[in-house]
């Protein structure tokens, strides 16, 4: 069964490539920033703020929403796009990222922008945070759900591990994490830097139930995360594989382009000076074919 | 003299006053802010008897979390849990807490701006046998220098009783720091306390030296006073519990009379509450200053008392320190 309507993933699809475009202009536009990451964790957001969610854009703080943790700050330029896309501020607004004043830092941070649950960016401390609030809210017999973005990289932090531990041992069935598993990080490949796997056994042993998808396939990612709603006894790890850099072919798979925006990332496919207006072109001729 | 105002124990300088530790305070004070206050939880990193932190447990066991050994977890989930609305106090030794995770402290707490209370116990060179590892040194520096995080440094049980109780509902971050050995209780119920509110424990018409404290080392200030005022030199002795924010006011005001200033803490001088001091008085009355406190070195294993006299922090240091400032001026 389906959790998820062909209509309702062909509408999310076309926002996707909205998403994906306003990545390109406001990381082009800062002239700094991440662009793999945000680009490969753009369908999975977009499915998550217009289609999962518990929320309201108009009310960020109202008590009884579902709460969103990002881990890994660095991609956050994504979560600003679908936000703005969602409503919570004008898309207008993306074009501030990074620059001074700006309510869009460059690592996202809680006090700055309303419905940004909490400041990020030193990777390891996102997985705690959100068993505290599933933990919190537990207390209260309070139903909103927690979910956690995760990267794969951070997965190496000590602090990971102890709130794997906690969460496991505490039961907190509440709480989703969604881990981008796009096997990137500064260095070079995940598993040639620091290897994870066998990865979903790690979290199984720590009492976890684990779920492993198509991070690019909304209606599995849409039935993992209604599969971990009727799981009561544990928490839920979606194991997402996504590409770095989706949806921008001269990007795809590219780990230079994991700290790089259009018009400062690699020149051997695309020059420089035309990376921006490139990449749009490919995004809309991805979205085409 | 001794300052009325202050209503300190009656007993204070009989050699029977009662004696506790700074974290019974905090062992007290967290069961009366659980009382108070529904949202108040106690994180452990097992070491809840040691930290008092079973006091609370025993209270309160469903508003108890153990995390295991994991500190940097510890001060992580209670982020999130202060995040949702809950008041966490996290509890461990200062060397690991905000030792070992001042960079969760840094992120997840002070700049994500929620109400995590860290309560770092075993801080100084009076944990004892212990050794260096245990005794910590340079927690102030480290967390007076955090953006909306306020610093506290109770000076007996009670007044940590009343830290605790305060920090309950300031609704910010807070570093409160405590100790292990067991320290004359020299305030009472009644003596005030308030968050950056410094006050006179004793007075001096014609002050030739200001002595200003944090933490149970006030007391030995208070010995050193009167000794002092047997040898003829006068000083007033202010308990500055709140080393950040700093009560700028009452400390300007006192040194604009005597001149020559002496602080005094179980800690690093580095960075620590008397550098804190420090950075007030040069911009605006620079007087000659010393510093009672380490000198750019660990402690080592030993009694409290001898590892207090070894280190010169006891009032006969700080009677030493008055002499050294006095002919500075």
């Amino acid at each position: 069964m389906s959790y998820i309507t062909e209509e309702k993933i062909k509408e999310l699809e076309k926002k996707a490539v909205a998403i994906r475009e306003t990545i390109i202009h406001m990381l082009a536009n800062a002239k700094s920033g991440h662009t793999a990451g945000p680009l490969g964790m753009a369908d999975i957001f977009t499915l998550f703020y217009f289609h999962t969610l518990v929320h309201d854009p108009k009310n960020p703080l109202w008590e009884e929403r579902d709460r969103l943790i990002l881990s890994n700050g660095h991609i956050v330029p994504v979560r600003y796009a679908t936000m703005a896309h969602a409503g919570y501020f004008p898309v207008e607004e993306c074009m501030t990222l990074r620059k001074l004043g700006s309510r869009l830092q460059g690592h996202p941070e809680r006090e700055k922008l309303p419905g940004m649950e909490t400041t990020s960016g030193p990777l390891g401390s996102g997985l705690s945070q959100a068993a505290g609030i599933a933990y919190a809210a537990r207390m209260d017999k309070k139903t909103f759900r927690t979910y956690c973005f995760m990267s794969d990289g951070e997965q190496q932090e000590g602090n990971t591990w102890e709130a794997i531990m906690f969460a496991g041992a505490n039961k907190l069935a509440n709480l989703t994490a969604v881990i981008d598993r796009n096997n990137i990080q500064i260095t070079g490949t995940v598993e040639d830097t620091m290897p994870l796997e066998p990865f979903a056994d790690k979290y199984r042993a720590f009492n976890w139930h684990v779920i492993e998808v198509d991070g690019h396939n909304m209606e599995e990612v849409a039935d993992a995360v209604e599969q971990a709603k009727a799981v009561t006894e544990k928490p839920t790890c979606i194991i997402a594989y996504t590409i770095p850099g989706k949806g921008v072919k001269d990007i795809e798979h590219d780990y230079r382009w994991h700290g790089n925006p259009p018009g400062k990332g690699p020149s051997d496919k695309v020059p420089q000076e035309i990376q921006e207006e490139v990449f749009i072109k490919e995004i809309r001729e991805a979205a085409n074919s | 003299m001794i300052d009325n105002a202050a209503k300190l124990s009656n007993d204070i300088f009989s050699p029977d006053i009662k004696k506790a530790s700074t974290r019974d305070g905090f062992g007290k004070g967290s069961v009366e802010a659980g009382k108070k206050d529904s949202n108040v939880v106690v994180l452990s990193a097992d070491l809840a008897e040691s930290t008092r932190a079973d006091w609370f447990q025993e209270e309160f066991p469903d508003r108890f979390i153990e995390v295991g050994v994991a500190e940097q977890n510890m001060a992580t989930v209670a982020a999130g849990m202060a995040n949702y609305g809950k008041i966490p106090f996290i509890t461990s030794y200062a060397a690991f807490s905000p030792g070992r995770n001042y960079e969760q402290i840094r992120t997840t707490v002070a700049l994500n701006n929620v109400p995590v209370k860290v309560c770092g116990m075993h801080a100084g060179v009076s944990v004892g046998p212990d050794g260096a590892t245990h005794q910590m040194l340079e927690d102030i520096s480290m967390m007076r220098a955090l953006p909306n995080m306020d610093v506290i440094v109770p000076a007996d049980a009670e007044e940590g009783r009343k830290a605790t109780l305060a920090v309950a509902t300031s609704g910010k971050p807070a570093y409160v720091r405590f100790g292990r050995s067991n320290v004359p209780i020299f305030t009472t119920t009644e003596t005030p306390f308030t968050i950056g509110k410094a006050y006179f424990l004793w007075k001096s018409e014609k002050p030739d030296v200001t002595i200003i404290g944090c933490g149970a080392l006030v007391y030995e200030a208070l010995l050193a006073a009167k000794k002092l005022e047997e040898k003829g030199v006068h000083v007033s002795v202010i308990n500055s519990h709140t080393v950040k924010p700093l009560d700028s006011e009452t400390i300007l005001a006192e040194v604009k009379k005597a001149g020559a200033v002496v602080t005094v803490e179980e800690h690093q001088v580095a960075g620590g509450f008397g550098s804190a001091v420090a950075e007030l008085l040069v911009q605006h009355i620079p007087v000659p200053v010393e510093f009672v406190g380490m000198k750019d070195e660990f402690g080592q294993s030993g009694e409290p008392d001898e590892l207090i006299k070894h280190y010169h922090l006891d009032a006969h240091g700080i009677v030493e320190a008055v002499e050294r400032v006095l002919k500075r001026k």
